[in-house]
């Protein structure tokens, strides 16, 4: 039974309802909750990256007025219960089909036996202030035996060498390989061949917001509240239950006003389990507020990886085969375990036709933060080894970069496309949907076009200005399960309350499902409640990572809307007097179709569906109007993009000047046009940042040299150009809504565009860029200027 | 990041001033704008004893014109300077420097003696104080005395100032009428502290230079006069070879750091640059 | 060492009294003793601009002031924004171009750019973009931002 929908709320720019706080300086940050006697936290971090703790000496800190508690590592194992192994669990139907080892070594709340990272937490201080809980943990006197630092992966491999953790015995904690034709045989016969070793730095999300834990223990309840600046309050939920030995309906999860994820926060950090158990303990709610010298160096960092690629081609520039083999350096943990770098090894030949492919990956533990997830996730590591790689093949053949990707780009009449591998979902990959070669001819004309810029360039040249065109395209598997779960109810004012188990960092989820449930509904997005990131709006839930809340929050409220309205037509039915056929709902009611004024509201439905003496409802139904259904789909749907950037590069200075940068961007149908376009700039500013300013760097003895926004260089409005969008849209065949996922999107292609379009203005100058980040030193140093 | 406990004094005598830089010997910092202090102070990297808070102290921020002379009190805001129409007139290379100072915000509470006390040689003031030839006045214990940009950055981060001496005022001959002139940085990012900065103040006379100024900061332990390059100028002219030639002595002149932004060679080598730029900029303009 | 100083203060044209230690900051101050925590701390090395408010009318950053610098002191932080509930045509702006994702840098946002259009009311792209520099976000690539100040520039132009 359809809705009559005069107003569709789906695809419009509607504004945020989000917004109405936020704009009046009425958000709720975890740093702005405040309870009564509440204790602030401040940790004790290891100044070195790899030392045994031979002494952790609180008795200084232990006296300061004002302190409540320290702890340190030792006496804290004996108060908790083992940590459980709770890494994000891969289905068994990756485990068996993809060859892989993986080690996941637990991080313990806090450090015992050893550190393994600048930053990694020692002790921890309550005070009542964080001023005191500072001035306390100052005078922690904390003894390490320095160890030899474990700083490059590479060398990390190698046997004999020193290990991070040492009852694994080796420092590659994770390893799979992947292969589909015949690689060997189709390299062997190509008449062309090509190698280069592809590095793509360490850089993260950073958001503005660091992280933050509220934890408060309620004595008449056995019942935890935990705020967490986090994007998977579920995950928490269970975790912390673990730690606790609480049931988890008696440990609750909010977050509250997330100022940025990105990836970030998509898992749970110690300080997540620290603080509600220290809570409890104390007997007093307990505040931690990452400051953001921390965040730089104890928040996860991301990409870090090393490829080795080979690439065999003919001479049209068609791809026939690639080998990659890559190391990933993860740091001291592994919190997400292998998908970042499975990402980046399906990811790999993007759209392109590449029949025969072999990639093998190693994870890596060093003596650095350790890395997870960041917008992209794998994928922009892929994509610029990928789209350099297309680049140098247009290079040795003297054919245009745009013509190579024409050449090898999957048509859209191939789709659905077959790629031939699993996903890590452990389904075969397919491509649902999508026209490639369209995207690719959109974004090159949105900058003009290769013939009218190759006759600036030259002209260009001859003044002695070197511009330069770059193209960095990609596909994205999007909307991933395993699940997500909404409620969808009908409130006895007839308006609707959706819970999900979805998390907002500031992408307008309020807005966007109000939209969407608002068209399934027939009643205006006003008149919608979105409960995100409760775990006491619904039981089960996932959380938000890796492109998937639109896509897996959209149809669990549509399947559970389903079930819904049937229950809601029926009891109309038996209020109005007629059948079920007859009627729609419409203007927040239920009407007879083509008799708009016999109808009965919501409101009206919920009342006679309610338990009691003189309920409306027909006979044999249950009461309620509240269905929750868990949508899992069945596996990812396929956007794809293609960045397309023009530069000017100062070559005695190094500058990089993005003339124009255009993103023509295919995610399925569009909820909110306006929303969709601040995730794709948002995305697009931090993958420029990624390739020209970003970058967490160590030293030898990794010392972390980038510990303040002063060397961790953020973009800011001079640096990040406007850009012209272009929408192209393939409805997702794979959910109900036609939806695919847009958060990440963004972050994937500048690197690689930017990258091309360097080497393309340098072109005389025969200069490669194959690893990031792209530095004024490196180009002037590459023109031969000094 | 919280600081760590340090006594607070706000002072609202000079003499009041220095008896407390006295009293504290070195263990108390004077607090002006607080831009690069309270950052520090923030992050523990400074613990002071004590803060003499100078931003209650009255007569410490002017501008004013004495014969040929631009004379501004040490807690004039940066800001202040940037909108000030004496300043505008009489020293237009000091206002678009100033341009280049953080961003606004920052210029709100920055100061000109804070930044030139703090002598970062990456800040754009110090290279002003050197270019334009200024001079500032410090009071101690003994009094006041002057002290020549010249003889003021002594290393890195380190001024003839005494731990007893407040920095009060900063004198700045007015630039000619008819002086060309003009500032190139090369940043990271737009309010960034400089990688390479270049200034230049000339007085030319047709083809002759009758006389240049050049400094730089961003390059070396502290802001540095180019004088090599100003005596290319002086005795060659401002042709294209010229300036080529002076841009060359500048980049011999200098002593470069190496840090995350860039290597010794690279700083060298954007000094032999922006040298050529500033010099060329400076030329083509017309003179205000 | 450290007696707590008085401190008076106006507040979004409210009176405030409080105390403080000689080192808390003026963002702590504000957002934990007042209890307007609109105004953010990003980074306490004020490098991000989070806490940027109206320090005597002009726009400074909170977290490398004292508590004790703001007396006497007039603040307005982005509470003191709307006048009579509504809201002042820069929020209408942002909201309009959806220049917020997180709203975390949006107080400093907002805070900028009131003191940067009382300077230059009637700024070209390029001025808004390094104008804006001042204050970092992370979510919105700063295109709408830059469209939001340059829409609230004309609307406030036309006032009187």
């Amino acid at each position: 039974m359809s809705a009559a929908r005069p107003d569709r709320f789906v695809g419009q720019p509607i504004l945020r309802r989000e917004d109405h706080r936020l704009l009046r300086g009425q958000g709720q940050y975890v740093a702005d909750l405040v309870l009564p006697r509440m204790l602030h936290a401040a940790f004790v971090r290891s100044p070195m990256a790899h030392a045994r703790i031979k002494s952790v000496d609180l008795a200084r800190a232990k006296a300061v007025p004002g302190v409540a508690l320290a702890l340190a590592g030792a006496e804290l194992m004996r108060l908790l219960p083992p940590v459980p192994d709770t890494q994000l669990s891969l289905p068994a139907k990756w485990k068996t089909t993809v060859q892989h080892k993986i080690h996941n070594p637990q991080q313990p709340l806090l450090a015992t036996d050893k550190v393994r990272h600048v930053g990694e937490a020692i002790a921890v201080i309550l005070a009542e202030s964080r001023y005191v809980a500072e001035d306390a943990a100052e005078l922690v006197d904390v003894e390490l035996e320095t160890l030899p630092a474990v700083i490059d992966a590479e060398q990390a491999v190698k046997p004999g060498g020193t290990l991070v953790h040492e009852q694994l015995g080796t420092n590659v904690i994770g390893e799979f390989a992947i292969a589909k034709g015949d690689v060997e045989g189709a390299m062997a016969r190509a008449p062309h061949r090509l190698k280069r070793r592809f590095y793509h730095h360490r850089y993260s999300g950073v958001p503005m917001e660091c992280r933050g834990v509220l934890g408060v223990y309620d004595q008449r309840t056995d019942s935890m509240t935990i705020w967490s600046s986090t994007q998977v309050v579920h995950w928490l939920r269970r975790e912390a239950s673990g730690i606790l030995d609480l049931p988890e309906g008696r440990v609750r999860v909010v977050a509250p006003d997330v100022g940025g994820g990105f990836g970030v926060k998509g898992h749970v950090y110690p300080e997540d389990l620290l603080i509600p158990f220290l809570a409890r303990r104390v007997g007093r709610p307990v505040r931690w507020i990452e400051d953001r010298h921390e965040h730089l160096m104890c928040s996860t960092h991301s990409r870090d990886q090393t490829h080795e690629l080979e690439v065999g081609f003919d001479g049209e520039g068609r791809i026939l085969a690639i080998r990659d083999r890559f190391i990933a350096d993860c740091g001291a943990w592994n919190p997400i375990g292998i998908g970042v770098v499975y990402n980046s090894a399906v990811h790999l030949t993007g759209p392109y036709k590449v029949d025969n492919l072999a990639v093998s990956a190693r994870v890596v533990s060093t003596n650095k933060v350790p890395s997870a997830p960041y917008r992209g996730a794998g994928r922009p590591e892929a994509s610029f080894a990928m789209e350099r790689t297309i680049d140098l093949i247009a290079a040795t053949l003297g054919i245009e970069p745009a013509e190579i990707r024409r050449r090898n780009m999957i048509p859209g009449s191939a789709m659905p496309y077959r790629i031939g591998l699993p996903y890590r979902d452990g389904e075969p990959i397919v491509y649902d949907s999508g026209d490639f070669p369209a995207g690719l001819e959109k974004a090159v004309a949105a900058v003009g076009g290769v013939a009218a810029f190759r006759e600036r360039q030259r002209a260009a040249r001859e003044k002695g200005r070197y511009l330069g065109l770059g193209i960095g395209c990609y596909t994205e598997g999007t909307g991933v399960g395993p699940f997500e779960g909404a409620s969808v109810r009908i409130e006895p004012n007839g308006k609707l309350h959706v819970a999900g188990g979805a998390c907002a960092q500031g992408q307008g989820m309020e807005t966007i499902f109000a939209q969407i449930v608002a068209d399934a509904w027939a009643v205006k997005p006003e008149d919608v409640t979105i409960q995100l990131a409760d775990t006491a709006g619904i039981a089960i839930g996932f959380g938000t990572m890796a492109s998937r809340s639109t896509v897996t929050l959209s149809g669990a409220i549509h399947y559970a809307s389903d079930k819904l309205r049937k229950k809601v037509l029926s009891i109309a039915a038996q209020l109005l007097e007629c059948a079920v056929v007859d009627l729609e709902l419409r203007d927040g009611g239920v009407s007879i179709v083509g008799v708009p004024e016999r109808r009965v509201s919501l409101a009206q439905v919920a009342r006679a569906a309610r338990p009691g003496w003189d309920h409306g409802r027909p006979a044999g139904m249950d009461p309620g109007l509240e269905e929750t259904h868990y949508f899992e789909p069945q596996t990812v749907t396929w956007t794809n993009a293609t960045h397309a950037a023009i530069v000017e590069v100062d070559i005695q200075t190094g500058r990089v000047k993005i003339e124009k940068y255009a993103i023509a961007h295919d995610c399925g149908v569009v909820v909110n046009p306006l929303l969709l376009e601040g995730q794709i700039v948002g995305g697009a500013a931090q993958g420029l940042g990624g390739i020209l300013m970003e970058g967490y760097t160590y030293d030898a003895e990794g010392q972390l040299l980038t510990g303040s926004l002063m060397d961790y260089l953020l973009p800011t409005a001079s640096d990040i150009p406007d850009m012209e969008l272009i929408h192209l849209e393939s409805p997702s065949p794979l959910n109900p809504l036609g939806v695919k996922g847009v958060g990440e999107g963004g972050a994937i292609a500048p690197p690689a565009a930017i990258a091309n379009a360097i080497c393309d203005a340098l072109a005389p100058f025969k200069v490669e860029f194959n690893q990031t980040p792209i530095t004024p030193e490196q180009i002037v140093r590459a023109a031969k200027q000094f | 990041m919280k600081p760590a406990k340090f006594a607070y004094h706000a002072p609202s005598s000079l003499d009041e001033a220095v008896s407390l830089l006295q009293r504290y010997a070195g263990e108390a910092r004077v607090l002006a704008g607080g831009q690069s202090l309270i950052p520090m102070m923030n992050f523990r990297i400074a613990a002071p004893a004590a803060l003499v808070d100078l931003n209650r102290m009255p007569d410490l921020d002017y501008i004013r014109q004495e014969g040929g002379v631009v004379r501004i009190g040490a807690m004039t805001r940066q800001r202040k300077l940037e909108f000030s129409p004496v300043i505008a007139e009489r020293l237009p290379l000091l206002r678009d420097a100033i341009k280049l100072v953080g961003h606004l915000p920052t210029r709100s509470r920055g100061t000109i003696g804070g930044s030139l006390a703090h002598a970062d040689p990456a800040a754009e003031l110090p290279m002003m104080l050197q270019v334009l030839e200024g001079e500032v006045v410090a009071r101690g214990p003994a009094g006041e005395r002057v002290i020549k940009a010249g003889e003021f950055f002594r290393s890195l981060l380190t001024t003839a100032l005494t731990a007893e001496e407040i920095l009060i005022e900063v004198r700045f001959p007015a630039m000619p009428a008819g002086a060309r002139y003009a500032v190139e940085e090369f940043a990271r990012r737009h309010g960034d502290f400089a990688i390479c900065a270049v200034a230049a103040v000339l007085q030319c006379d047709g083809n002759r230079c009758t006389k240049a100024r050049l400094a730089t900061g961003g390059t070396g332990p502290v802001p540095l006069r180019l004088e090599a390059a100003e005596a290319v100028l002086e005795q060659k002219g401002l042709s294209e070879a010229a300036v080529e030639e002076a841009a060359e002595a500048a980049a011999r002149a200098v002593e470069p750091m190496a840090d995350q932004n860039g290597s010794a060679e690279f700083r060298r080598h954007l000094s032999r640059v922006l040298t050529g730029r500033v010099l060329r900029k400076a030329i083509e303009e017309k003179s205000r | 060492m450290s007696d707590l100083i008085d401190i008076r203060l106006t507040v979004n044209g409210v009176a405030h009294e409080g105390r403080a230690e000689p080192r808390r900051l003026l963002v702590d101050f504000l957002r934990e003793d007042l209890g307007l925590t609109g105004t953010h701390a990003g980074c306490e090395h004020g490098i991000c601009g989070a806490c940027t408010v109206l320090f005597n009318g002009e726009a400074a950053r909170s977290c490398i002031m004292l508590a004790v610098q703001a007396n006497g002191a007039e603040i307005r932080t982005i509470e003191g924004l709307t006048e009579d509930g509504r809201l002042h045509p820069l929020q209408e702006a942002f909201h309009r171009e959806h220049g917020l994702q997180c709203g975390f840098c949006t107080p400093g946002m907002l805070i900028a750019a009131l003191d940067f259009l009382r300077v230059n009311p009637s700024p070209s792209e390029e001025e808004i973009r390094e104008a804006m520099s001042a204050v970092i976000c992370r979510c919105t690539g700063y295109r709408n931002i830059v469209r939001a100040v340059a829409s609230a520039a004309q609307k406030m132009q036309v006032k009187p």
